[in-house]
This record gives C-alpha cells, sequence and structure tokens, in this order.
C-alpha cells in the first residue's frame, strides 16, 4: 500500500524533497501549494522540479541534506536534520534536544 | 455492454457498461450531497473522474506538478507486525525512508493507545531518541485515544455500550463524560513526553472511534499541548466519516460534535490547534468503486474548501474508496488516489 500511494500520488520521499514539504506542512500547517512554494523558494528550484529525482539529487547533495544514497562524508541522519532546519528555516525539535545535550 | 474492468468496495472484480458506470458515480456524489449537505460534484468534475475509473491503464498516477505529502497511521506496525518481516522499529522506518521513500513515517507500539503507554513510555521515548539520530525524514509518534479502554474491566468507568441498552443514559453520558477526563491526562502525558524526546509530530490515530466523546478528548487534549508547546505537530486521522453521538450533547467551542461530517470536523480541529486533519470517508463493500469514489470526492472536495490546514485523506483499507480488503488492488488504489487529489485537492494521503 505505502509502495502503490508513492508511486500514485506521493512526492518522493528524500528521492526528491517530499520530507521537505511534509515538514512545512507539519510545523506551519501550510497547504500543500504553499508547503511546495516556501520549500522551492529555500533550495533554490521551482514547484515543478520538487518531485524531479534528477534535479533533486544534485540539490540534496549541494546543500547536504542527505539522500537515498548514503555516499562517504555526506551527511546523514541527524547531521542531515541540522542542514534541513538552516536550508528551511525552521526548528527540528531532536536537533535543538541534540544542540541542547551537546552545549552547542 | 459491460466493457469496463471495474471492482466492488469488497475488492471483488467485476465488468461495468459506461453507461452504469457514470450512474454510480452521479448516485455516489448525490448520497454525500444529501448526507453531508454540501454541493455534489460538478458534471466537468464527474466527466474527469469518468476518465479516472476508465482508464485502461492497470495503475495511474496524478499529473506530473501534482504529487502531495504522504504521512502513516500505524507507521512501524506494517512491517514488522503485520507482514511479519523480523525488524525493529527502526529498521522499519530506515527502510520506509530509503527503500520506500516515504515523505514521513510514524513510530507506534503493538499496544497502539495512549493508556496503555504510559506503562512504556520510558522504551518508547528512548526509541525516539534512537530514531531521530538516524532518520532525515520527519518522525511522528502515533496512537489512538481509545476511550473504550477506560471501561471496565480495563479501566475504572462503567462500559456506557452496556448501559445504554440497559436504558440508563444519564449514567452512560456521566460514564463518557469521567473518560475524557482520563483520556485528555493520558494523551497530554504520553504526547508530552515524545514530544520531548524528539518526535517531529504527535498522531491522534482514529479519532472518534468510540463516539463523540472520543473526539472532545482529543481535541480538549490538542489544545493543552498546544498551548503547552507552540511549535508542536499535531495531526488528527479520524476514525469515520461522521461522528457517532454516542453521548449526543457533547460540545466543543460551541459546537455539538455529534453528527459532524468532514467538512465540519476539520474546522474543530483547526481551532484545537492541529497542522493536518486525516479526513475518513467510508467504504461501502456492497457497492461499485465508481459509487464509493465519487461519494469520497465529493465530501474530500467540501473538506478542503473548508480547511485552512492541509487535509491528508485516509486512504486505508476501506476508507477512502479504498476496497475493504487486506491486500486492496493496486488499479483501485491508485485510482482512488488520483482522484482524491486532482479533484478533491486533498494536500496529502
Amino acid at each position: 500500500m505505502a509502495i502503490t500511494h508513492e508511486m500514485a500520488a506521493g512526492m518522493g520521499g528524500i528521492r526528491t524533497a517530499g520530507d521537505l514539504v511534509a515538514r512545512m506542512q507539519m510545523t506551519k500547517g501550510m497547504k500543500i501549494k504553499d508547503a511546495k512554494e516556501y520549500v522551492a523558494a529555500k533550495v533554490g528550484v521551482s514547484t515543478f522540479d520538487l518531485c524531479d529525482e534528477a534535479v533533486m539529487k544534485e540539490v540534496r547533495e549541494q546543500l547536504d541534506i542527505g539522500h537515498v544514497q548514503a555516499r562517504v562524508g555526506a551527511s546523514i541522519g541527524m547531521e542531515a536534520k541540522f542542514n534541513i532546519a538552516r536550508v528551511l528555516d525552521m526548528k527540528i525539535q531532536a536537533v535543538e534536544n541534540f544542540k541542547r545535550k551537546t552545549g552547542m | 455492454m459491460s466493457d469496463i474492468f471495474t471492482r466492488y468496495g469488497d475488492g471483488s472484480p467485476t465488468r461495468m457498461s459506461k453507461e452504469d458506470i457514470r450512474f454510480d458515480l452521479e448516485e455516489g456524489t448525490r448520497d454525500a450531497a444529501d448526507r453531508g449537505k454540501i454541493p455534489a460534484l460538478t458534471e466537468a468534475e464527474l466527466d474527469r473522474l469518468f476518465e479516472i475509473c476508465t482508464m485502461p491503464e492497470k495503475a495511474v498516477t496524478v499529473e506530473r506538478g501534482d504529487e502531495v505529502v504522504v504521512s502513516f497511521d500505524a507507521g512501524t506496525l506494517k512491517l514488522p507486525v503485520r507482514a511479519g518481516i523480523p525488524m525493529d522499529r527502526s529498521t522499519a522506518i530506515l527502510t520506509h525512508e530509503r527503500a520506500f521513500c516515504s515523505d514521513t513515517m510514524e513510530l507506534g507500539h503493538v499496544d497502539y493507545s495512549y493508556k496503555q503507554l504510559k506503562a512504556i513510555i520510558h522504551e518508547e521515548c528512548q526509541a525516539m531518541e534512537h530514531i531521530q539520530l538516524n532518520t532525515i525524514i520527519p518522525v511522528f509518534y502515533g496512537a489512538m485515544p481509545n476511550l473504550g479502554l477506560y471501561t471496565k474491566p480495563d479501566g475504572p468507568i462503567d462500559n456506557w455500550s452496556e448501559l445504554l441498552p440497559l436504558a440508563k443514559i444519564a449514567e452512560a453520558k456521566a460514564a463518557q463524560e469521567e473518560a475524557v477526563e482520563h483520556a485528555v491526562k493520558d494523551m497530554v502525558y504520553v504526547a508530552s513526553r515524545m514530544y520531548e524526546s524528539g518526535a517531529d509530530g504527535i498522531n491522534f490515530d482514529t479519532v472518534g472511534a468510540s463516539g463523540d466523546a472520543d473526539v472532545l478528548a482529543t481535541l480538549q487534549a490538542a489544545q493543552i499541548l498546544k498551548e503547552k508547546y507552540p511549535d508542536i505537530a499535531i495531526e488528527f486521522g479520524m476514525a469515520g466519516e461522521f461522528v457517532l453521538g454516542m453521548h449526543g450533547e457533547l460540545y466543543y467551542d460551541g459546537t455539538r460534535l455529534a453528527g459532524l461530517y468532514p467538512h465540519q470536523q476539520v474546522k474543530m480541529a483547526e481551532k484545537a490547534g492541529a497542522n493536518i486533519f486525516g479526513a475518513v470517508i467510508n467504504t461501502n463493500s456492497s457497492m461499485t468503486f465508481a459509487w464509493n469514489i465519487a461519494r469520497a470526492v465529493t465530501f474530500v472536495k467540501a473538506c478542503t474548501e473548508a480547511a485552512n490546514i492541509p487535509v491528508h485523506v485516509n486512504v486505508g483499507m476501506g476508507v477512502g474508496a479504498i476496497p475493504v480488503t487486506n491486500t486492496p488492488p493496486v488499479d483501485a488504489v491508485s485510482r482512488a488516489d488520483k482522484a482524491l487529489v486532482e479533484i478533491g485537492k486533498a494536500d496529502g494521503l
């Protein structure tokens, strides 16, 4: 079911910009059009390109915000979330916890 | 001539003529309009829905540019529990992130009710902290309000489902009102701990499963959480298209909860502070896919037009025109998704 929904209508998660748009819906209650426009402006692509795997692979690698391919030296997990919080200009609770615990 | 392959709401395959499909689309939207007192689909929308229903492809997709966000209920119950794959919950979440490319995911316990989680909250917090270190996608923590668990013998309160047939109406109402107080306390406690442990959002799943008191408890819990943590993300996933009046006289902010349909439910969720609303439209297993999808799209369109927050339509088995079967056919699922997004204007699924 998850795969069918993702194929039929989903944004593509970290292959594209699905996780980023989801974060804006979750934290700001933005409807899909507004959330896409916000993310597109922040990452520097059109809303049309947000779901393009080829375009977003380059963008995600340049911004170092995590991708499905685990490249050597690239940010993963919490590291990527630090970068996502900065790029989207938003607070991520787990990132705030990490900063507090490490005295950052 | 019966030349179009389609299905019934229980998933069983059938063939129908174009005329019969069109008739069922019109009947489905009329049924939703009558029940919800909302506008029926326009002729142009019915024409588009007819095209989607009769496309010859096995699987269909939304048009490029119309993609939406996908969120989950029962997130980590799907692979390790229902599918029986021997993996822990953090592996299930990473599988969704790296292999399925889900936009979000949800951590949940097999005993998926807020009341049950109090005793194991430390382990759940620990799991969320570990998961947050490794994941990139936003991870919800989710469970059900499940007001029924507060009744004897599982809880301290008399069972209103037993009191009502005995005509003990006042006692049944009082029992539900007492259950609301317990449920609010438990939901606020568990959600607070999970948010402080790094959860990206809290999912209240199957809101209203025990009727209007279940809805009231969740609205009150959400309101308290939002006042406590202004940045907390809250998703409401409803249990049904219609709030059952098990109590009948419960109000939230002056609105009677019993009898609300999705376009009215979403306004209550907004007032309580929800960020995402999960609309539910029940599938009738005896009717055709055409009837069910026309009905679902009609309700969803009214809901998204009324909503100021994103609407993620529930599209698990038995809701959102998805057939009532554990293995929903791809042709029906993909058509439902396309119609709900393109005509219903859903913000997510």
